[in-house]
Parts: C-alpha cells; sequence; structure tokens
C-alpha cells in the first residue's frame, strides 16, 4: 500500500511532434509542479500515435532483414505523454563505459562499432539452448514502438522511443525449467573494438553482468530492443541487442547483450560488485532511498537547460508502479536496494 | 610574463562564458545534454589544475634557479581560488537550483561534498591575505597560514577520488602529481632524519 500511494494513476494520450518539443516545454514550465501528477505511464487499448521517427543519419550499419522488420514496427500500447527527449541527446549523452566513460565518449568510440554478424548464446536451466543468429533470436517477434521513461541511478532522465519486443516473449521460446530463477545476461567482452576495456584503472569488471528475477523478467514491462526513434539502434546505444527495464535504474538495462543464461542462483552484478554498498541487485528506482553519494529524491530531465528548472520529483518504480509493485510486495526495499 | 599568464588564466572562462551564450542562443555547444553538470566540472577540474600549477612554482623557482617565476604564484592561486568559486557557484546554481536546504543536507551526508566544501573554505582566508599589504602585515605568520595549501590539497585529491565511478586513471594521475609537490616540500626533513 505504502508503494500504491506514489504511484499515479494511469492516463493515455498521444505523443507529441519533435518539432512541438520546445512549444511544449515552455507549456510545462508554466504547468509547474503540475507535471509531476501529469507524468504517468500509459495503457491504451490500440495507440493513434505513429512510430517517432528523425531525419539524422544513424551510426553504424544494419542488415536489410533487420530493416525491413523494423519498418514494420507498430505503436505500442506503453507510453506518456511527456515530452520525448530529441534524437541526439539519446544518442550523445550515454553511459557506456565499454566505450569510455564520459558521456560524449561512447557516440565518438562507438562510431566503427559493427555489430552483424552478430549471435547470443542461450544457456542454463532451459529445455532449448545453444549458439542462435541476431536473425533467429528476432524472428518470430513483432516489434512495437514503446515510449518509456528512462531514469538513470545519477539521477537524470530522458524519454525514449524504444523499438523492440517483450523479454517474456522470447524466454517462453526457450522453455526455462522449474530450476530457472534468474535471469543472466552478459554484454560483449572484445578489448580490441571496447576502449573503455582495456582501461588500466578501470574498477569494473568485464564483461558486463546483469540479472533478473524470472518474474522480473517475465513482467510485461521488460523490453528487448533493437531500436530507437523509429531506425536500428545505434551502437552507443547498446546495438545491435539490449534489454530496458524502465522501473529499475538504467544500468539495470544491459546494452550489447551476447549471453542469455538461465539460473537456480542469482547473479553477481557488475555494479554490485564494483560498489556492492551503492547499488544493489534490485536498483529499483526509488526515491525514498538515496544513493550514498547523492539523493535520489529528485532528477533533472534532460536536455537540461541552465536557467530553466528541470528538475522534478523522482517517482516510485519511475512511475510504473501498476505494473511491478506487485512484485515487491514481500521485499524491504530499503534493505534490497 | 605577468599578462600573458592572466590572460591564459582567463582563457577557461572565457571557454565557458562562451558556450553558455551559445548555449542560451541555441547555437552549436559542447555542454551535451547536462549543460550544468558538464560546467561544474569544467571549472572544478581547472581549479585543481591551477592549485598544482600553483604549488609547481617553488620546485620550478629551485630547480631551475629562476627566481622571476615566483611573480606568478598569486595569479596562480587566485586563479584556483577563482575556478573554485565558479565551481560551487555553478553547483548551486544549476544542479541544485538555489535550493540552500539541499546543499546542506548534500554538505553534511555526502562525504566528497563534506571535503571538497572543506577545500573550499580553507581557499578563502588564503585569497583573502594574497594582497601585498596582508602579506607584509602577518610577516612570518602569512607563511605558516599559507602552509594550509598542504592539507587542501589532499582534500580536493580525496573530493575527486570519492566522485568517481568507475575509472580512476584520471583521478590517479592528479593524485600522483599532487604527491610529488607535497613530496618535494617534505625532503629537508626527510634528508635531517635520514
Amino acid at each position: 500500500m505504502l508503494i500504491k500511494r506514489n504511484t499515479p494513476a494511469i492516463k493515455s494520450s498521444e505523443i507529441t511532434d519533435e518539432q512541438l518539443y520546445i512549444n511544449r516545454r515552455n507549456l510545462l514550465k508554466t504547468a509547474g509542479t503540475a507535471l509531476g501528477a501529469m507524468a504517468v505511464p500509459v495503457l491504451a487499448n490500440t495507440p493513434k500515435r505513429k512510430v517517432l521517427r528523425h531525419d539524422e543519419t544513424v551510426i553504424g550499419s544494419t542488415p536489410d532483414w533487420m530493416q525491413e522488420k523494423l519498418g514494420r514496427t507498430v505503436p505500442g500500447n506503453f507510453s506518456t505523454d511527456e515530452p520525448v527527449t530529441p534524437f541526439e541527446y539519446i544518442t550523445k549523452y550515454n553511459n557506456f563505459y565499454e566505450f569510455g566513460t564520459d558521456k560524449e565518449d561512447p557516440s565518438r568510440n562507438a562510431k566503427d562499432f559493427h555489430t552483424d554478424p552478430w549471435s547470443v548464446e542461450i544457456m542454463g536451466e532451459a529445455e532449448v539452448t545453444g549458439q542462435f543468429t541476431l536473425e533467429d533470436i528476432l524472428r518470430p517477434h513483432p516489434l512495437e514502438e514503446r515510449i518509456y521513461r528512462l531514469r538513470c541511478v545519477e539521477a537524470w532522465s530522458m524519454v525514449v522511443p524504444w523499438i523492440g519486443f517483450p523479454l517474456a516473449d522470447l524466454i517462453k521460446r526457450f522453455k526455462p525449467t522449474s530450476k530457472a530463477k534468474y535471469v543472466r545476461f552478459e554484454t560483449l567482452f572484445d578489448p580490441e573494438r571496447m576502449p573503455g576495456q582495456r582501461s588500466f584503472f578501470s574498477a569494473i569488471d568485464y564483461p558486463y553482468v546483469e540479472g533478473l528475477r524470472m518474474d522480473e523478467a517475465t513482467n510485461e514491462l521488460a523490453l528487448m530492443v533493437v531500436g530507437l526513434y523509429g531506425q536500428h539502434l545505434p551502437p552507443q546505444n547498446g546495438a545491435p541487442l539490449r534489454l530496458v527495464i524502465p522501473w529499475k535504474y538504467g544500468f539495470k538495462s544491459i546494452k550489447s547483450i551476447v549471453r542469455i543464461e538461465f539460473t537456480s542462483r542469482r547473479p553477481r552484478t557488475t555494479w554490485e560488485r564494483s560498489a556492492p554498498n551503492e547499488y544493489g541487485f534490485y536498483a529499483n528506482v526509488n526515491p525514498n532511498v538515496d544513493h550514498p553519494r547523492w539523493s535520489q529524491a529528485t532528477e533533472r530531465r534532460l536536455p537540461g537547460s541552465l536557467f530553466r528548472p528541470q528538475r522534478m520529483e523522482t517517482m516510485m518504480f519511475n512511475g510504473y508502479g501498476p505494473q511491478v509493485a506487485h512484485l515487491y510486495s514481500d521485499l524491504n526495499l530499503k534493505r534490497n536496494f | 610574463m605577468k599578462p600573458v599568464v592572466f590572460a591564459a588564466g582567463l582563457l577557461p572562462l572565457g571557454y565557458c562564458i562562451w558556450q553558455v551564450v551559445s548555449l542560451s542562443l541555441g547555437k552549436t555547444h559542447q555542454l551535451g545534454a547536462d549543460p550544468g553538470e558538464a560546467i561544474v566540472l569544467f571549472n572544478g577540474e581547472w581549479a585543481l589544475r591551477f592549485l598544482l600549477l600553483t604549488l609547481c612554482v617553488t620546485p620550478v623557482r629551485q630547480i631551475f634557479r629562476w627566481p622571476e617565476i615566483a611573480r606568478i604564484r598569486r595569479m596562480l592561486g587566485l586563479f584556483c581560488f577563482t575556478y573554485a568559486v565558479l565551481h560551487v557557484c555553478s553547483y548551486i546554481a544549476f544542479l541544485l537550483e538555489f535550493q540552500f536546504s539541499d546543499l546542506f543536507q548534500d554538505v553534511l551526508k555526502r562525504p566528497y561534498i563534506t571535503v571538497g566544501f572543506t577545500a573550499l573554505m580553507g581557499l578563502i582566508p588564503l585569497a583573502a591575505t594574497s594582497n601585498r599589504w596582508m602579506v607584509r602585515r602577518l610577516k612570518q605568520r602569512w607563511r605558516t597560514l599559507h602552509r594550509l595549501i598542504y592539507i587542501i590539497l589532499p582534500l580536493v585529491l580525496v573530493h575527486l577520488i570519492w566522485l568517481t565511478r568507475s575509472d580512476y586513471t584520471e583521478a590517479i594521475v592528479y593524485s600522483v602529481v599532487g604527491a610529488l609537490l607535497l613530496a618535494y616540500r617534505l625532503r629537508p626533513y626527510l634528508r635531517r632524519s635520514g
């Protein structure tokens, strides 16, 4: 019940064009704090909106079959009426330490990162395991666009039009056994192509590992993502295949996945190993539990402008409580941060 | 030499102002999606660089027998102070948006801000007593007071190390330079005891 109180009601609405973005911003400015209450996740029947596009050239190439598949993307049922962060900011402000730790590093250093061919290994407690090409992984899944808020653990946030399909549908195909209690994900390890993995004084152990409880992984919001703004994912955003878990801090949404393992034991994730007092396994967005070095009560919505307030209150589960709060009803979220 | 150093010291500030103006005019800028944070980090980094440069003056003077260089020490120190003040002001303005209650929370609750804030407090008396009149007035005590910098530098480095999240390369480079500069000051004591 404590969780319910913080989650706003569900309301459906459409998405603003990117061109209207600036006007929208001014409107929101006058709306002031009401914004917090308006910012809601949306469940509608059939969305009337169109898939968002941008007209910039995307870094990196993608095979024809993927291009065709992306062309058949339909608007999905999850959206928000908040202004969508413009493409250039989503693709030039990234935490992807495999390509450098500054926010602009990934867009610079991932330029020549080719993701075709790509394969994913499915392993562990499942009936179907083995090495699959990306095409095999994606073939049966129609793509949809979902507009999610992304809340970084560093207290900034964006609104991103992802293209993907439910992780639950992917998991079903491999028939995990009753022993499978967790899903473990791994990013590519390739220091030749990922300069950040060569850093001598890195506090991070590569490859990057993330994990979810099985019930979290099969939640309707958990999304496998292959596209952004109507096109394929740029490498700095985790091409060709990444996870997006909108109710958790961004670092849970692991990028450039090459391995998915079903396991009976809780995986030890990369950030947990690096600083266990700062980053937990769950990493649910929670304004009531501060990071030891900064508050999580508020967030700065990007792109920021210096002289207009962009700071807003962070919502429990990033506003996705109606869909996910029941997963944690027995859990002490202060201890299991 | 002084005018050249003065002009050079203003370059980062000029760059910062140019970027802020470009941003507010809607032109291309290098501040990225989170300009507030970019400005805070930019000024903080330059404060640290000027702090290290200030501490370089004495070793350079002694090793290269170049007494004239001592004349720019005060200016370098004041540039360090200027960028440190800009660092904190931009943090209050752009990241805290003038929520002063949050500032006190941060200073009390977050160790890396506590040490950073302490370092700034330490710089204030040094900047205030940097003019010639104070130097003459305080005489021998001026030297004692200004040894405070040997405490401030480690605080600043701890501030940097504690705010680092993953890649310590930058923090280590600055710390090694800082440690060398402090070790240089310890030489006479080490020699005497050895």
